[in-house]
């Protein structure tokens, strides 16, 4: 849920990584916060278990900007992949205005994909949203890995709608930024339209 | 779907009284006023050295964690939590369904006073909900982003 304060010139809106364990989505988070200026970004948050997996969510508070006079504030969160976590991943996508889905582009991933996937389509709908209607894109993640997937099949299986998507290689940054950005264009964009 | 909350300055101004008001009356540390969503509306008292980015989200986690055991239990929510700290001590409740009261505080106050003082600036912020619904209600497209276009998106992303 996007929240607009007239009174301070914000504009805030919340995005939500999702995917299989291991996908890559608090590497990703972690890429964005290493290369974002202080003046930017705030604290990043990670509740996580000892082996540093996700446990309730990371949060990354980021400034991407002005635009006519008022700040464009993105809540960023990701959601712990590990399937029995389910409660906690219907928690965070509460009040989401974007969702990335990132996909781990390993053969032996295929299926935890596309479960993943399923399952956010699930959580949504439970909550009244439709992913098909909702600010999305799909992310690659992975490429560096001998195993990875070609992408047109990763397209064929994980993209059947043709949101923007993208390549990357979080622990690198490849890709990134440009699956960060063409996500929060797309929430802009639609709040713009109104719902 | 979730509606989009708008804050306009008068309603803004209200909330920032109320939580002026209640650190004054409960002798409060700090006073935060933050949506489910963790996004901070109000703050008042000695917030300057604490990330208050960082409480609002957390707060609005725990609360989406208390909501959800709730559920488990069959009830409908747990409205109020208290934790107690060496120092000090968190006083968080839920207002009006939609917004949550964080209250920080130490020695110099009690769990009773908060307690009741947090009681009367519900009720208080209650009403002020209302008015932000109704304005929201009356004019619902009127949004920011009359004025912005297509280009000045297209520009913030270079
Ligand atoms: N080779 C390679 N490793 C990566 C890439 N992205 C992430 N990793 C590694 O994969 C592991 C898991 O990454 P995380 O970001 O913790 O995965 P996650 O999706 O947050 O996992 P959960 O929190 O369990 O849902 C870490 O060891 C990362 O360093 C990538 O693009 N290439
Ligand atoms: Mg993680």
């Amino acid at each position: 849920m996007s929240f607009i304060n007239y009174s301070s010139r914000e504009i805030n809106c919340k995005i939500v990584y999702y995917g299989p364990g291991l996908c890559g989505k608090t590497t990703n988070l972690q890429y964005i916060y290493a290369k974002t200026n202080p003046e930017a970004k705030g604290k990043m948050i990670s509740l996580e278990t000892e082996t540093e997996r996700t446990l309730f969510f990371d949060f990354l508070p980021l400034s991407l900007g002005e635009i006519r006079g008022f700040k464009t504030r993105f809540h960023l969160y990701t959601v712990p992949g590990q399937v029995f976590y389910d409660a906690s991943r219907k928690l965070i996508l509460k009040g989401v205005d974007g969702v990335v889905f990132v996909a781990d582009s390993q053969v032996e991933r295929l299926d935890a994909n596309i479960e993943s996937l399923e399952n956010l389509r699930e959580n949504l709908e439970e909550q009244g949203y439709d992913l098909d209607k909702l600010p999305y894109v799909v992310q690659y993640n992975k490429r560096d890995l001998p195993t990875a997937v070609d992408a047109g099949y990763l397209r064929e299986a994980l993209n059947p709608t043709n949101v923007p998507d993208f390549e990357a290689v979080a622990t690198t940054g490849m890709g990134v930024f440009d699956t960060l950005k063409a996500v929060a264009k797309q929430v802009l964009i639609e709040l713009k339209r109104g719902r | 779907m979730n509606s989009q909350l708008v804050l306009f300055e008068e309603e803004q101004k209200k909330i920032v009284q109320i939580c002026d008001a209640l650190h004054r009356d409960a002798c409060a540390k700090a006073v935060f006023l933050v949506n489910r969503d963790g996004q901070m509306l109000a703050n008042s008292g000695q917030t300057v050295q604490m990330d208050t980015t960082s409480l609002a989200s957390l707060t609005a986690g725990n609360i989406a964690a208390t909501g959800g055991l709730a559920q488990l239990l069959g009830e409908k929510e747990f409205a109020i939590q208290f934790h107690e700290g060496e120092r000090d001590n968190i006083h968080i409740s839920l207002v009006g369904q939609r917004v949550i009261l964080v209250i920080i505080f130490d020695e110099r106050s009690s769990l009773g006073l908060v307690r009741l003082r947090v009681r009367r600036a519900s009720n208080e912020l209650v009403k002020v909900l209302e008015q932000i619904n109704a304005k929201a209600a009356q004019n619902p497209g009127h949004t920011v982003f009359d004025e912005i276009s297509d280009e000045d998106i297209d520009n913030l992303f270079g």
